[in-house]
């Protein structure tokens, strides 16, 4: 198997709060990944531990086939250089854009190839103005985050992480702040994401999006993966009491037939 | 009471005073560098997540801010050297009380300026790989900076200000001068009245130029 991401028996406390208690899963290079669980079932944390925003308090994360920090008396230690250098690998794009407002989008873009993976500003400029064409905000290069909409403060921080080149995405309830109406087009941007084969993890409430788009859906319960498998047979015939009442509360979602 | 102002003898000596306001402008500039670049690096430890930086400075602010600047010259000038052996001049013994004054004071803003950063702005940084020094001083601080302007240019109205107490280790600056002309000529009243004057000029259209400051910088947002 070609996974990028392997994760093993990861647990994570605070203080007496067990979010995670077990988790193991792969995503395979070009997958597209979508958590699903109620609000506060740990799904940001899953997330967060992937890019080491969080510290796990117990398991392995192996990122193309390399453990992340190392072992000494069976407790893993992680140097921050180390973790610096991963987080540069995988993006992530948070609810709330977090854009840099005192820095126009062409140079919210460029910030991270300058400063962290030390690009020469041409080619770092070169790059951004690329991926805001990606995201089909070229116009937009020399305003300020303040002046945009939400949907485009978002297509502006994806193009943001995508322009370290990172091997996958995290997202974390990308569309959640967002006016309905402009939710559709940051999905229409991830969904070409995945049919550009980036390989992403997405927690998200749009279950259209993860029918439609996932390869594969993981629902997480109690701080275990309680059901995975493909969207069709995940969405349409859960197998547990908790994913049925899951999807009984959102009622919006109508399965197509 | 009767006073007939008689402003010959102040403008007779205006030489002094101008002396005065120069070393007024001497120990202003190297206060208000060292104010408030090290109330920066005091207010920046103050917010560190180590308590081997968060410790130190936060007994640093304690202590500065809860004595009084003049006790701190007069320390410094009167007090120090004995303890020490270390010769203190006038300047010194005022740029330090100053100083650290300053810093204990600017650095309490500068840690609420960095505190009033979203936390989401610290996750971008991170999230992109950046160090904790990286995302501070390429992410935090320009923003915290700017929204803190006003509460520093205060400081530093306040730094000008201060720079009279230096007066009291008979360092050259406006009021030690006004106190010479004074003694000299019988006329404290002309004299101690210049020196407020003295001030005011100066202060007011400097208080107005960070007015504008600030609106521009409000209007870039
Ligand atoms: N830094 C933290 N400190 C303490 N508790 C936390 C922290 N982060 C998250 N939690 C708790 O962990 C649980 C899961 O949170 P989260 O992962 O954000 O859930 P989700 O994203 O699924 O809504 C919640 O109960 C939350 O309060
Ligand atoms: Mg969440």
């Amino acid at each position: 198997m070609n996974a990028i991401l392997r994760i093993e028996n990861l647990h994570k406390r605070f203080g007496d709060l067990t979010v995670l208690a077990g988790i193991d899963a792969a995503v395979e290079a070009g997958e597209t990944v979508v958590l699903l669980g109620s609000s506060g079932s740990g799904k940001s944390t899953l997330l967060r531990c992937i890019n080491f925003m969080e510290t796990p308090t117990e398991g392995r994360i192996t990122l193309h086939g390399r453990l992340v920090g190392e072992e000494r008396g069976g407790v893993m230690r992680y140097r921050e250089s180390e973790l610096c250098k991963l987080r540069t690998r995988i993006g992530m794009v948070f609810q709330h854009f977090n854009l840099f407002p005192h820095m126009t989008v062409l140079r919210n873009i460029m910030e991270g190839q300058v400063t962290v993976l030390k690009r020469g500003a041409a080619e770092a400029a070169a790059k951004a103005r690329e991926q805001l064409a990606r995201v089909g905000l070229s116009d937009k290069a020399d305003e300020y985050p303040a002046r945009l909409s939400g949907g485009q403060k978002q297509r502006v921080a994806i193009a943001r992480a995508l322009a370290m080149d990172p091997d996958m995405m995290l997202f974390d309830e990308v569309t959640s702040a967002l006016d309905p109406e402009l939710v559709g087009e940051v999905l229409k941007t991830m969904r070409r994401l995945t049919e550009e084969g980036m390989t992403m993890v997405v927690v998200t409430h749009e279950l259209g999006f993860a029918y439609h788009v996932a390869n594969r859906v993981l629902f997480l319960d109690q701080g275990v993966i309680l059901e995975q498998g493909e969207p069709q047979q995940v969405l349409k015939e859960p197998a547990t009491q908790r994913m049925r009442e899951f999807l009984d509360g959102h009622s919006l979602f109508k399965l197509p037939d | 009471m009767e006073h007939t102002w008689d402003f010959a003898a102040i403008l007779a000596n205006w030489r002094v005073l101008w002396v005065g306001l120069q070393g007024t402008l001497i120990v202003f500039a190297a206060t208000v560098t060292l104010g408030l670049g090290g109330g920066l690096l005091v207010g920046v430890c103050r917010y560190a997540k180590t308590p081997l930086l968060r410790l130190p400075s936060m007994a640093f602010v304690e202590v500065f801010r809860n004595t009084p600047v003049l006790v701190q010259i007069i320390w410094f000038y009167y007090a120090f050297p004995i303890l020490t052996g270390i010769e203190v001049n006038p300047f010194l013994a005022a740029v330090l009380g100053i100083s650290l004054n300053t810093m204990a004071f600017s650095a309490e803003i500068y840690r609420a300026g960095i505190q009033s950063i979203e936390p989401g702005q610290w996750e971008a940084g991170r999230a992109l790989g950046m160090a904790y020094q990286q995302t501070l001083r390429r992410i935090i601080l320009p923003v915290a900076i700017k929204r803190i302007l006003p509460a520093l240019t205060n400081r530093g109205i306040e730094v000008f200000k201060m720079s009279t107490l230096a007066s009291v280790v008979a360092y050259v600056e406006t009021l030690n001068q006004a106190k010479l002309i004074a003694d000299l000529n019988f006329n404290p009243i002309e004299s101690y009245t210049a020196v407020a004057l003295i001030f005011f000029a100066v202060l007011y259209p400097a208080v107005q130029g960070t007015y504008i400051l600030e609106r521009m910088l409000r209007k870039s947002e």
